[in-house]
């Protein structure tokens, strides 16, 4: 499923603030919201979709290269910056995707606007408390090892291990920027807005809640409860994946949403 | 010249936890391997040594660290509120009270100015960074914690300082609108202020501010560290400081034999050996560091593993010293080979003497001497005959050490233009 689609990869200015964009495909537009790290173009995901979406996967203000102005606080900060972005980018009756920590980010956008969005799809989002005060909806995964937090992460961890020595100094300080801003934005409330769940409501575009079955960050049952705070959302297991399907079952990944988007 | 002075510190650890297999002594160890009645003895023996401190003319310091079983203090201002109480002379240096991970440093100052009040001004003001492991214990958020912790210092040292009336702080990280401390501290301004530093960063910062710059088991570096100090308060005008503006803190072992006294020290020296015992998730949160000294710290572990050169010292002819608690550390440090890193002073009392005028020397005069008289399993009466023949025979000397040579040394080293070795 790799694409041989030119990837664009680029520097914009959007309301003032240098980001990194990586955009490929043609076809109806999709604006991908990454994780803590940033996309690869180079994921068998991000080709599939480029197949039949005009793809565009920016680096969220403070992580990868993308430049981090003071004042942005929290991820509804991100959210204001991303409705200006939709502007100045001319996204128009996209798809809006967010993994993890950018499904929260998604729901954030969505709560305050959906004009640009036909569709919305969250992966095993993180942003909303479900559980009771001393229930740890999601893993703490500032107090485990990396290598129990790839256990968490994936289904098949085997395969997923990374090798920090073998990077560049770009690409670790991409990672270590990257790390900092998600540190940053969810460290309390841990990685949740107490106040979004009530919003939740107000998304009425068709919304779509994907989720890993085999998740150990966030439950699949945390996903059902999410989707079941948004109007008619669909809720799609996805079977032997973890926290980023996108990543494990990219086939699957990218028929659920070409499916769903109508595309 | 100013008289040395000196401290004596202990953890207050809690050693019995050190035979558990575990790897985190810190943060996740559960506390029911804490016995309460153990606890006790333990810290009323600490308590009994830094009473007995203020009979031998030495000075207190206290410490504060959390979840941890490496010291039972949680907060500096607890054992200082009592002893502010109940000794007479000895200056009292909390090193500190972690001001950037508490909620609210008005709610501390408010701790520190009774304190002082209580002990007629004898209150120390030790504000230091906090360590990466105190960061999930206190839910701290690791970004940006340099800047909320100078936002700290300065709010603190503002609600000490502050006569007239309500005063307003509005910033990035405190929010109050009417802050008037009672009482206010018994000394003016306020406390003496004391920050820990290891890195270049801070030693400017302090260097700035005219606070004692303290350095705990840097070794022979402390010099590298009192120097960028000296230049950054004549670049701003404060003038050449002298020793009473910087602190050194290593463990200290004396007895009457060298034997003796390198016994006492590789029982404090437990400390080395259980300080670093921490989870591979709380050596280094996110954010703790700047991006590009992680993005190096990712390339040298690929697993961030437990404890690696917590300590790497280094000896003056530039010997490395793995000296922390990582696999095969620690065990093999002679007494001799943390003296050459400077860690540590120990042997018969002419021995420690020439040690400390040794490192004073070296550093350009050194106005406060932090011992680690007690740690690890010393056991409460070693440390009172540790802390007695110290008192008796190396701190008379000490009082009467002239550092001016010492000074007049390092302001000639700053006068030369900038050597390139």
């Amino acid at each position: 499923m790799t694409s041989t689609r030119t990837i664009h990869s680029s520097t914009a200015v959007v309301d003032e603030v240098s980001i990194d964009l990586v955009r490929a495909g043609e076809g109806k537009q999709l604006l991908f919201l990454h994780p803590v790290d940033g996309v690869d173009p180079a994921q068998p995901w991000f080709g599939g979709l480029a197949e039949c979406f005009d793809v565009i996967a920016p680096s969220h203000p403070g992580f990868g290269a993308s430049e981090w102005p003071s004042e942005f606080r929290t991820v509804g900060d991100l959210a204001f910056f991303y409705l200006e972005a939709i502007r100045e980018l001319q996204i128009e009756d996209a798809v809006l995707v967010g993994s993890s920590f950018g499904g929260w980010l998604a729901a954030e956008i969505a709560v305050r606007s959906t004009a640009a969005f036909s569709h919305v799809v969250l992966v095993d989002a993180l942003g909303i408390k479900v559980g009771g005060r001393e229930d740890r909806d999601i893993a703490d995964v500032f107090a485990v090892s990396q290598e129990e937090l790839t256990r968490l992460a994936y289904h098949d961890p085997d395969r997923r291990r990374r090798d920090y020595s073998a990077m560049s100094d770009e690409e670790l300080l991409a990672i270590a920027r990257s790390r900092e801003a998600y540190t940053y934005f969810g460290w309390s409330p841990y990685m949740h807005n107490p106040g979004l769940r009530r919003w939740l409501r107000r998304i009425r575009v068709p919304t779509m809640v994907v989720w890993g079955a085999s998740d150990g960050i966030v439950s699949p049952d945390y996903g059902r409860a999410f989707a079941a705070e948004i109007p008619g959302a669909r809720f799609e297991l996805v079977e032997a994946a973890g926290h980023y399907p996108h990543l494990e079952q990219p086939e699957r990944f990218v028929d659920l949403t070409r499916e769903f988007a109508d595309a | 010249m100013p008289e040395l002075r000196v401290y004596h510190f202990s953890e207050q650890a809690y050693h019995a936890a050190w035979e558990i297999e575990t790897d985190s002594l810190r943060v996740t160890l559960p506390n029911r391997n804490c016995d309460p009645a153990v606890a006790s003895n333990i810290i009323n023996e600490r308590l009994d040594e830094w009473m007995l401190c203020d009979e031998l003319g030495l000075d207190i310091m206290v410490n504060e660290h959390h979840s941890s079983a490496t010291c039972l203090s949680p907060s500096a201002a607890i054992p200082l509120a009592m002893l502010a109480r109940q000794t007479r002379r000895a200056r009292l240096l909390g090193l500190g009270f972690a001001v950037s991970l508490r909620r609210d440093p008005v709610w501390l100052a408010e701790e520190l100015a009774y304190i002082d009040v209580v002990s007629g001004g004898r209150l120390d003001i030790g504000l230091p960074k906090g360590a990466p492991y105190e960061i999930s214990p206190t839910n701290s958020n690791p970004v940006k914690i340099t800047e909320r912790y100078w936002d700290a210092h300065d709010l603190l040292l503002k609600a000490l300082s502050h006569q007239d009336g309500p005063f307003n702080w509005e910033s990035e990280w405190f929010n109050h609108r009417q802050v008037n401390i009672w009482p206010r501290p018994f000394q003016q301004p306020h406390p003496p202020v004391f920050v820990t530093g290891g890195s270049p960063g801070t030693a400017r910062s302090v260097g700035e501010r005219g606070h004692v710059l303290v350095t705990i088991l840097g070794g022979w570096k402390a010099r590298e560290l009192f120097d960028i100090y000296r230049r950054r308060s004549l670049e701003v005008g404060r003038g050449f400081p002298g020793p009473d503006r910087f602190g050194y803190c290593a463990l200290m072992g004396v007895g009457e034999t060298e034997a003796e006294g390198h016994r006492r020290l590789q029982e404090i020296a437990g400390y080395f050996r259980t300080t670093s015992i921490v989870g591979e998730a709380f050596m280094n949160p996110p954010g703790y560091m700047p991006p590009p000294a992680n993005a190096q710290w990712l390339k040298r572990n690929q697993t961030r593993g437990r404890a690696g050169d917590h300590f790497p010292a280094t000896t003056r002819d530039g010997r490395k010293l793995k000296i922390g608690s990582g696999a095969g550390m620690g065990t093999g440090v002679s007494a001799q080979d943390m003296v050459d890193a400077a860690i540590a002073f120990t042997g018969t009392p002419d021995q420690v003497y020439e040690q400390i005028v040794e490192f004073c020397a070296h550093s350009g005069g050194v106005g406060n001497l932090m011992i680690m008289g007690q740690g690890g399993e010393l056991s409460h009466a070693e440390t009172v005959a540790n802390l007695s023949l110290f008192s008796r025979e190396v701190l008379p000397r000490l009082r009467e050490l002239d550092q001016s040579a010492f000074v007049d040394a390092a302001r000639e080293r700053l006068e030369q233009p900038v050597a390139t070795a």
